[in-house]
């Protein structure tokens, strides 16, 4: 009886799980936003609050106040750009790469997108993206990858993101995985990652928008999978604008229902 | 070089269903994990014993693997760039160490908010770091053992049935004194755990005398 009991409720909870796996691979993509255009979504310039321009090796750190965005521009095309962030209020909150892939049921992040923290909740949206090519599985460059490359030390993501940490009072322990932008690399069907370089364009851009107050770190450092570093370098622009609130029918919020739920659960902080 | 199987076993534990499970394995040792039942996830993460500060990076290690899946060989890479163990022995041949943990949170978002309540990884790994004063904060991307997560080229990411069948094992040879955390994954809202978490076991030999 009790057996009986559990194996229906094993075949209930797969056959959720494969509505769920076909909502969220066949459904939501064909929602999601086409990319923006390369001279697309321009800010007012009224709106533009700070813009920084980011030397190749360099990284800057910014605070977000929930609603404001922050647009980062791949100006040369031969740059990736590193991110991690945390929750203001609550550092030990911070970004999650292994569920933003998850609960999106795609290791692909493109315009109309989240980011998740580790707590359920939405701390970055795609509002805008030129590129929809970004990396969550492989990470920066480290001491131990420009070594490997360059035969010498260099400037690397995972030394800035330390530095950075370290001047708004976190460490080693506080750097999770990052997100790198303009890094077009997926795995191949034996595994095997490939970087996919022609998706790459000289201003390429994405806008994200704060979902909660944050700290963000960005690490304009080539990825270590980039074929053409130790060359691949440029400069960076970062532009921190006022961007729209989230409303109810925003794209971000309502591409799946896993989003529409991490972003209820992120208005709660606020209510 | 001695077949590990030729060591005596000098500790060895079933991990009931749904439990965690923690041992500092000494430079050389091999730990054995053993899907007793098969199709069982089982989450772990490694740091260094000298100086837990020192802890396994999931992107370290894919990146200087430059492929996307745990495997015999894998080596398994510190946030400081060492490798802190090396897989030595697999009968499955599938894991993963992109998808995360569980936890109670981030079910609410999958599956919808009444999953909040269930049990889940993140619960084990708070309580079993917290053993050795360790907290949330020191929690990273971990490795999912017998837990199959294609990830094809367009980028599909898909928890799917998992490939371990009853008695499959791993081995993990440790390079440097590692705690070695397990949670013995309770997810039942998909197919890492076939749906019905089930016991493992794990047994550590020292290193074959040379």
């Amino acid at each position: 009886m009790i057996d009986n009991t559990k194996v229906q409720m094993a075949e209930a909870n797969r056959r959720r799980y494969e509505e769920l796996r076909a909502a969220g691979q066949e459904l939501t993509p064909k929602g999601l936003p086409a990319p923006t255009a390369l001279d697309g979504a321009p800010i007012a310039p009224d709106a533009v609050v700070l813009r920084e321009q980011v030397p190749a090796g360099w990284y800057a750190t910014l605070r977000l106040r929930r609603g404001e965005g922050l647009r980062i521009v791949d100006d040369s095309g031969c740059s990736s750009v590193s991110l991690i962030g945390w929750r203001e209020e609550d550092t030990s909150e911070r970004i999650n790469c292994a569920d933003t892939v998850k609960v999106q049921w795609s290791a692909a992040l493109s315009k109309g997108r989240v980011v998740l923290s580790d707590m359920g909740r939405v701390m970055l949206s795609l509002i805008e993206d030129t590129s929809g090519a970004h990396d969550l599985l492989v990470g920066g460059s480290t001491p131990a990858s420009t070594l490997a490359t360059f035969g010498a030390a260099a400037r690397n993501t995972q030394e800035n993101f330390l530095a950075a940490a370290s001047k708004v009072g976190l460490d080693i322990r506080d750097i999770p995985p990052c997100i790198t932008f303009f890094a077009p690399v997926l795995p191949d069907a034996a595994g095997r990652f490939v970087w996919f370089g022609n998706r790459k364009r000289p201003g390429d851009f994405v806008d994200l928008r704060a979902e909660m107050n944050l700290i963000v770190v960005v690490s304009n450092c080539a990825h270590p999978l980039d074929p053409a570093r130790p060359s691949a370098s440029g400069p960076v622009t970062l532009i921190k604008h006022r961007a729209q609130p989230a409303s109810g029918d925003d794209a971000c919020r309502t591409a799946s229902p896993e989003a529409t739920r991490a972003f209820a659960f992120t208005d709660r902080l606020f209510a | 070089m001695t077949d590990p199987e030729m060591s005596e076993i000098v500790y060895a534990r079933d991990v009931p269903a749904e439990r965690p499970w923690s041992r500092v394995l000494k430079k050389g040792q091999t730990l054995r994990i053993i899907d007793s039942k098969g199709q069982q996830a089982v989450d772990a993460l490694l740091y260094s014993a000298d100086d837990p500060v020192e802890r396994y990076s999931a992107q370290d290690t894919l990146r200087v693997q430059g492929a996307a899946y745990v495997e015999l060989g894998t080596q398994l890479i510190s946030n400081k760039g060492r490798v802190m163990a090396r897989i030595t022995a697999d009968s499955c041949g599938r894991h993963d160490t992109s998808a995360g943990c569980c936890s109670c949170e981030s079910n609410a978002v999958r599956f919808g908010e009444a999953t909040k309540y269930q049990h889940a990884c993140r619960e084990n790994f708070i309580l079993e770091l917290s053993k050795h004063g360790l907290t949330k904060r020191d929690i990273v991307s971990n490795l999912n053992f017998f837990m199959n997560v294609p990830i094809d080229p367009a980028g599909n990411f898909t928890v799917v049935d998992g490939i371990s069948a009853p008695g499959n094992h791993v081995d993990v040879t440790a390079d440097m004194d590692v705690l070695f955390v397990i949670s013995n994954c309770p997810q039942v809202n998909n197919p890492c755990n076939g749906f019905n978490p089930t016991p493992i076991r794990v047994e550590i030999r020292d290193a074959p005398e040379p």
